[in-house]
């Protein structure tokens, strides 16, 4: 049990150390005030001096950190410069939206890249190997925006397929269900574009954790009792499939994060879009809310992701 | 994950030629070897075509972008003779556009790769030499990079330094490469680390210890050689992330629009309503450009990988 809790305290460490970072790293380019007061321009000189006081920006740099650390232990990300709401209530807003696109995507990817990554292994050298790991580096190699962009032009404009952007039809009322339909019919550009991005990953590691458990004593014993091809490949596959376990699981923790590009292009309303924006109007707290929670889910993907491969390989739970 | 390799042995027999007689005949040794592999030979002629466009561009572009002459009211026109890619929102060539921004792609890349090879080599090296309490730290900030989603640090640290540009020299250009330089060392560090620990007790080290030679003496003599053909493969394989980086840097608008890039140009086709108006040629090629230098380097890289370590040779 000792590694599992010092793997916990690692995390943990490097959870405080974000926190604080964070904190700093907001503070490099000065005291934000200056961009609290360009986000409510239209403020008295008094009702700018209260605000300020209001925020705590006038205090010194400890206070303030105090101040931060306690709102962000009691789940409260401070106060948005731009929309004056709470950053927890426009995170939370944005989080679903997230999840929708990440998750569906990561699922995919997992699924698809997997079988392909399954084919070339056992198809190791074919012209059919081939193609399916040129095409995965390929994929690889595109930048996802782009892959967006293409997509937009050739699905959205050209034939007219799918919506160009955002959630849903703006404007427009909807029965429940239609309302699922139309927002199933936004996300499909972009959850296409997303699997793309990641896909070629899985390819990749499925294919060379496959082609190493290939080599083992037990596959040459199983071929050589004359087991059909299929089931041989199936006792590989189940010993090869935990370093995908872990890709999927690292993938996840990307889940705020990882799909900026994406979102801004497609005009989503996810976390990647709440940081963009804010990004462009210096709206500090939600910056610094958002890179938490992002930094917070990678590390805590990442230690789901040790602590299932220390799970379910017994090899690493004895070394 | 480890990597184990056994250049050790190899690196040590030439040290009699200086460090840049030794760097050619690797060189030289390298790109043998790159022949030997078909992937390896692709990536290599992508990346001399490329290459020689970086050099050239200015004498191969059928215009001078910067030029204001080259503006004209033929905007957004589907590709000619005159123009063969056709022309952007502002009635300039995209063939021009396209050809001079290779040279900032590779530029980025290249330099932000490098500072990631020099920190990551050195805190690689330094945490896996001295190892205790420095070891320690180092990969706990190693730790901590590599779990900081790279796009959000990246955004901020790039809007922090902006309005310090004018500092420095090509302004924008060099906050771009120091950010993405700066995120993303560790997982070389990473890597290194774990070479040095290998090579560290390797016979020939523990000789030189009883020997009496200075720290300095087998870091410089022993360590370094030992870990520089490793430093360069993962340098080779960052370049293709660093590309990226920039280029979906440059894409939010976070670029330096003084100095065109082929993210920039996707973030202007993309501003200027290129996609809704159907205008391929404008943000298609940029793109597969982006594509096809990636992919060269990373085959590239991988070759030399499999050159570095043959037991990656054995399993593909």
């Amino acid at each position: 049990m000792k590694p599992v809790l010092k793997k916990c305290a690692v995390a943990l460490g490097t959870l405080v150390f974000v926190l604080v970072f964070n904190f700093f790293l907001f503070r490099i380019a000065g005291n934000p005030k200056n961009d609290l007061i360009r986000g409510n321009p239209r403020l008295s000189e008094a009702g700018r001096e209260r605000l300020i006081h209001q925020r705590g920006l006038d205090q010194g740099y400890l206070t303030q950190f105090r101040i931060y650390v306690d709102d962000t232990l009691h789940g409260d990300f401070g106060t948005s410069f731009q929309t004056n709401q709470p950053v927890s209530t426009m995170m939370w807003a944005a989080l679903p939206n997230t999840l929708i696109l990440v998750g569906i995507s990561t699922l995919l990817a997992t699924l698809i890249g997997s079988w392909l990554g399954i084919y070339a292994a056992a198809n190791r050298g074919s012209p059919g190997d081939t193609g399916v790991v040129q095409s995965s580096l390929f994929f690889y190699a595109m930048p996802d925006f782009w892959v967006g962009m293409v997509l937009i032009w050739f699905f959205a404009v050209e034939v007219g397929l799918f919506p160009t952007g955002q959630k849903s039809e703006p404007g427009a009322s909807f029965s429940t269900l239609g309302y699922m339909w139309n927002v199933a019919q936004h996300a499909t550009l972009p959850i296409i574009t997303l699997t793309i991005g990641i896909i070629g990953q899985y390819v990749v590691i499925m294919r060379s954790s496959l082609a190493d458990v290939m080599g083992e004593d037990f596959v040459t014993t199983a071929r050589a009792i004359g087991l059909p091809r299929h089931r041989v490949l199936r006792r590989a596959t189940r010993n090869a499939i935990l370093p995908v376990v872990a890709l999927s699981a690292i993938t996840l923790g990307f889940v705020v994060s990882g799909a900026t590009v994406v979102e801004t292009l497609f005009s989503w309303p996810g976390m990647g879009l709440l940081s963009y924006n804010a990004i462009l109007n210096k709206d500090y707290p939600v910056m610094q809310g958002v890179f938490l929670v992002a930094s917070a889910a990678v590390i805590v993907a990442n230690l789901i992701a040790d602590l299932a491969y220390t799970y379910l390989d017994p090899r690493v739970r004895t070394s | 994950m480890s990597v184990e390799s056994p250049t050790a042995e190899r690196a040590e027999l030439p040290a009699e030629r200086g460090f840049f007689g030794r760097m050619a005949a690797g060189t030289a040794h390298s790109l043998r070897l790159l022949c030997t592999s078909k992937s390896g030979m692709v990536g290599f002629f992508i990346l001399v075509f490329f290459t020689l466009v970086a050099i050239f561009g200015p004498l191969i572009a059928p215009q001078d972008p910067a030029a204001s002459s080259s503006y004209s009211s033929h905007i957004l026109a589907a590709p000619s003779s005159a123009h063969l890619l056709g022309t952007e929102e502002n009635g300039r060539d995209v063939l021009s556009l396209l050809i001079l921004g290779t040279r900032i792609s590779m530029i980025v890349g290249i330099s932000a790769a490098l500072v990631s090879a020099v920190i990551g080599g050195i805190i690689g090296i330094s945490a896996g030499f001295f190892g205790g309490w420095i070891d320690n730290s180092l990969t706990a900030v190693d730790d901590w990079f590599l779990v900081i989603p790279f796009l959000p640090l990246a955004i901020v640290l790039v809007s922090l330094l902006g309005p310090r540009a004018s500092d420095l020299p090509f302004g924008k250009l060099s906050i771009v490469i120091l950010v993405i330089g700066v995120t993303g060392w560790a997982g070389t560090s990473r890597i290194i680390r774990s070479q040095v620990l290998s090579v560290k007790e390797r016979m020939f080290v523990e000789r030189s210890h009883a020997l009496g030679a200075s720290t300095f003496w087998i870091l410089r003599k022993q360590i370094l050689p030992n870990v520089l053909p490793l430093i360069f493969a993962n340098t080779i394989l960052i370049i293709a992330l660093s590309i990226l980086a920039e280029s979906t840097l440059s894409f939010l608008g976070l670029g330096d629009i003084t100095h065109p890039s082929w993210g920039t140009m996707l973030d202007t086709a993309n501003e200027s309503g290129a996609v809704s108006a159907g205008a391929w040629w404008y943000f298609i090629p940029p793109g597969l450009c982006i594509c096809l230098l990636v992919m060269g380097f990373t085959l590239v890289g991988y070759a030399i990988e499999e050159i570095i370590n043959p037991r990656l040779r054995e399993r593909q």
